[in-house]
C-alpha cells in the first residue's frame, strides 16, 4: 500500500525540481520546495518533514552538507534522507552515505523505482516511530514499577529494622546491598531479661526477598516480647513462612537466646555458615547449621531443637551471613571460612570485629566494595550491666476484683508454655504493668520449680557443674516426655484500683513437697527446692510455703499514690 | 548447554544434568527438564558433575523439583558433588531431605 508523506526536496535546477515535485505529487504526497541548501534547513526546521530528497551537488551548503546538519540537529526520529545525484563513482556514494544520507536516486528518475523506495523508507520510518513509543511506554511503566517498590520497601523496613538494636553489647554491619538481598538482623529482649537476637537471609533479591522480613519481624518481637522461649518463637515463624512463602523460598536463619544471670546460650542455625563462640580463653567453639532454613519444613516436622552452652561475661558470639565467607576477591577467590577462622585465632577477641571487616575490605580491595556484608557480634556482660529494654504500655485506671484458677495437667506441661498467657492476662491490670519484669519472673520460677522439682523430682544439685548442666536438661526431657500423671496450678488471686492492690500468686504442683523452712535456715540437704526460690528471696519477694511444701505463694503488694 | 535430561531404569528413573553455574538463569530449563519429562519418573537423580557452582536459587529450583516429586515421599539423589557444591548442601543440611552422593 502506498503510504502518503510530507516530503521535502531540495534541488537547484529549475526544471528537475518542478519535475520531480510533479512526480511525488501524483504518487499523492504533500512536497515542500527547496531552491538551496539554506532554504532546504529553513524549511526542514518549519515542517518536520518525514523524508527528503537531497540533490548532491548543489551550490554551498550543498546535499551532503546539509544532510549532515540535518542529522547532527534530529532529536530520536527517523527522517530517511535520499540524495538525487548523477553521480556514479563509489568514493562520492560512500560519501553521501557517510554524510547521513540512507540512498541514492540517479537521474533521469524512474518513476517505479521512486516510488518503490520512497514506500520502503516510510515503512521504515514508520516502525520506528512504533517502537520509539513502545519504548517510551516500557519506560513510563517500569518508573512506577519502581516507586512502588520504592515505597513498598520502605514499609518492610520500618517494620523490619524497627528492633532493639542500639544495645551497648551488640555490634553489627548489616550494608545497603545485604538489606536489599534480604538480610534480616533482629534483636529483642525478653520480660526477663534475656537477649534474643535472630540473623536471617532470605533466597532471592530486591523486595521479594526482603518482603519475608515482615512477618518473620513482627512474630518475633511480638513473642519474645511476651515472654515465649526462643523455641516457640522459631516454630512459629517457621510455619507462617512455610504458610505464605512459595516453594523455593525460604530463609536461612541463626537465633540465639542469652540468659546473661545464668550464663547459658541457646543457639539455633539452620543454614548459615557456622558462627563462632569465643570464649575469654580463645577457645573457638562452633555454632554449627544443624537445621533446614525456615520455611522449608511443614509445622509438624519443624525440629526446634536448640544447642546449649555456657558462657561467661567477656565471651563474644560472631554471626554473619553468606556475603562475609563468599566475598570475592582478585581473580575470583573467595574470603572463605578457614581465612576467618585464622583471623579470630590470631587477633584478639576485643578487636576481632574490626579485623574482620579490615580484611574483607583489603581481601575485596580493587574488585569494587564489599557490598554485602552481614556481621554481628554479641559480648556476654555481667546481668546487672545488661541494659535491655522492656517495652512499657499505656496506663488505664479500673477498679478490678477477679480470681483465676488454671491448671495444666501431665499432657499440657510437655506442650504448653502458661507463662505468656498469664503474663498477657496480668498486663491487663494497669497497676501491674509496671512490674511485669518482676511478675514474669516470679511466676516463671515457682512454675519451674514446680515442674522441676515438685513433678519431675529432679535434683538442682546436678546444675552445678558444665557436664552436669546439659545431663539435667536431658533428664528434664526425658521425664517430660515420660510423664504420665502431674499437676501445677496457678491461682491468681487480685484486688485493686489504679492506687494500689494486693495479687496473690499460688502456685501449686502435684509433687511430695519440701520442707521449706528447714531448707532455708540449711538444716536440711534437700536439693528438691532449687535455686530459683532463694533467688527470689534475695530479690525481697517473701515467700510462703506451707507443709507439706507442695504449693509455694507469693503475694505482690503496691501502691501508686 | 546448561541442562539436559537422560531416562534409565526402564523409564522409572530420570537423570537431570545439571553444567556450567547453576543459578536462577537456568531456572527456566530446568524446570522444563521434569515438567516435560517424557515419562512420570518415580526416581530423580540430579547430576551435578558438571557443575561448578550453586547458590540459593539453586537449592530453591531443588525444593521445587521435591515438590513436584511428591514433597515428603520424593526419591530424589543429588550425585556427583564437587567440594564446594557439597559445602552449600552441607551448611543448608539439605540431606535432610535428598540423598547426597
Amino acid at each position: 500500500m502506498d503510504r502518503s508523506a510530507t516530503i521535502l526536496i531540495a534541488e537547484d535546477n529549475a526544471s528537475d525540481r518542478l519535475l520531480l515535485s510533479a512526480l511525488l505529487r501524483r504518487l499523492g504526497h504533500r512536497v515542500i520546495e527547496a531552491e538551496d541548501g539554506a532554504q532546504a534547513l529553513q524549511l526542514f526546521d518549519a515542517v518536520t518533514p518525514q523524508l527528503v530528497l537531497l540533490d548532491a551537488l548543489m551550490p554551498p551548503p550543498d546535499g551532503f552538507e546539509v544532510a549532515r546538519r540535518i542529522r547532527a540537529r534530529s532529536d530520536e526520529s527517523f527522517v530517511p534522507i535520499i540524495f538525487l545525484t548523477s553521480l556514479q563513482d563509489p568514493e562520492s556514494l560512500a560519501a553521501g552515505l557517510a554524510a547521513g544520507g540512507d540512498d541514492f536516486l540517479s537521474k533521469p528518475y524512474n518513476a517505479t523505482v521512486l516510488r518503490a523506495k520512497l514506500n520502503a523508507f516510510l515503512r521504515m520510518a514508520e516502525m520506528h516511530q512504533t517502537l520509539q513509543q513502545q519504548r517510551d511506554e516500557i519506560a513510563r511503566h517500569n518508573r512506577y514499577l519502581l516507586n512502588e517498590q520504592e515505597v513498598a520497601k520502605r514499609v518492610v523496613d520500618k517494620v523490619a529494622h524497627s528492633g532493639a538494636l542500639q544495645l551497648p553489647n551488640v555490634r553489627y554491619v548489616l550494608s545497603p546491598l545485604a538489606l536489599f538481598n534480604g538480610d534480616v538482623v533482629l534483636a529483642a529482649t525478653g520480660p526477663l531479661g534475656n537477649l534474643h537476637l535472630l540473623v536471617g537471609d532470605f533466597t532471592g533479591h530486591g523486595l521479594a526477598a526482603a518482603i519475608g522480613a515482615m512477618p518473620l519481624a513482627q512474630i518475633f518481637y511480638g513473642m519474645v516480647g511476651k515472654g515465649f522461649h526462643l523455641r516457640e518463637v522459631l516454630r512459629e515463624i517457621n510455619a507462617r513462612l512455610h504458610d505464605i512463602l512459595p516453594a523455593g523460598v525460604f530463609c536461612c536463619a541463626t537465633a540465639l537466646s542469652i540468659d546473661f544471670a545464668d550464663g547459658l546460650v541457646e543457639v539455633w542455625n539452620g543454614g548459615l555458615p557456622d558462627g563462632l563462640l569465643c570464649r575469654g580463653d580463645g577457645l573457638l567453639v562452633p555454632l554449627v547449621s544443624r537445621h533446614l532454613p525456615l520455611g522449608i519444613r511443614s509445622a509438624r516436622q519443624f525440629n526446634d531443637a536448640v544447642e546449649r552452652l555456657q558462657v561467661a561475661p567477656g565471651d563474644r558470639l560472631l554471626l554473619w551471613s553468606d556475603g562475609l565467607p563468599e566475598a570475592a576477591g582478585a581473580g575470583g577467590a573467595r574470603f572463605g571460612e578457614q581465612r576467618l577462622l585464622e583471623i579470630c585465632g590470631e587477633t584478639p577477641v576485643a578487636e576481632r570485629f574490626d579485623v574482620i571487616l579490615d580484611a574483607v575490605h583489603r581481601f575485596v580491595g580493587g574488585e569494587g566494595q564489599v557490598d554485602d556484608l552481614t556481621l554481628v557480634e554479641v559480648t556476654v556482660v555481667p546481668r546487672a550491666e545488661f541494659a535491655g529494654a522492656v517495652p512499657g504500655r499505656i496506663a488505664d485506671a479500673a477498679a478490678q476484683k477477679w480470681h483465676l484458677v488454671f491448671a495444666l495437667e501431665a499432657e499440657s506441661l510437655r506442650s504448653v508454655n502458661p507463662l505468656p498467657l498469664l503474663l498477657h492476662f496480668l498486663m491487663e491490670v494497669p497497676g501491674l504493668r509496671s512490674r511485669s519484669g518482676q511478675l514474669y519472673t516470679v511466676l516463671a520460677e515457682l512454675y519451674a520449680n514446680a515442674v522441676e522439682h515438685g513433678v519431675l523430682r529432679l535434683d538442682s544439685a546436678l546444675k552445678r557443674t558444665a557436664v552436669g548442666f546439659a545431663r539435667y536438661y536431658r533428664e528434664r526431657e526425658r521425664r517430660l516426655q515420660r510423664l504420665t500423671e502431674g499437676q501445677v496450678r496457678f491461682e491468681l488471686d487480685y484486688h485493686g484500683d489504679h492506687n494500689g492492690g494486693v495479687l496473690c500468686i499460688k502456685v501449686a504442683d502435684s509433687g511430695a513437697g519440701f520442707d521449706f523452712e528447714a531448707w532455708r535456715d540449711g538444716s536440711t540437704p534437700d536439693h528438691y527446692a532449687g535455686r530459683g526460690l532463694a533467688l527470689l528471696e534475695r530479690l525481697g519477694i517473701r515467700l510462703s510455703v506451707p507443709l507439706p511444701g507442695n504449693c509455694v505463694i507469693v503475694e505482690f503488694r503496691w501502691n501508686d499514690v | 548447554m546448561g541442562i539436559t535430561t537422560d531416562v534409565a531404569a526402564g523409564g522409572n528413573e530420570l537423570v537431570i544434568k545439571v553444567a556450567g553455574r547453576f543459578d536462577f538463569s537456568v531456572h527456566q530449563e530446568f524446570r522444563q527438564a521434569y515438567e516435560r519429562a517424557p515419562v512420570r519418573a518415580q526416581r530423580y537423580v540430579v547430576d551435578m558433575g558438571g557443575a561448578d557452582y550453586l547458590d540459593s536459587s539453586a537449592l530453591g529450583m531443588l525444593l521445587l523439583l521435591r515438590d513436584h516429586a511428591g514433597g515428603d515421599d520424593a526419591d530424589i539423589t543429588i550425585a556427583n558433588s564437587n567440594a564446594d557444591v557439597r559445602r552449600i548442601l552441607t551448611i543448608s543440611n539439605f540431606d535432610q531431605l535428598f540423598s547426597i552422593e
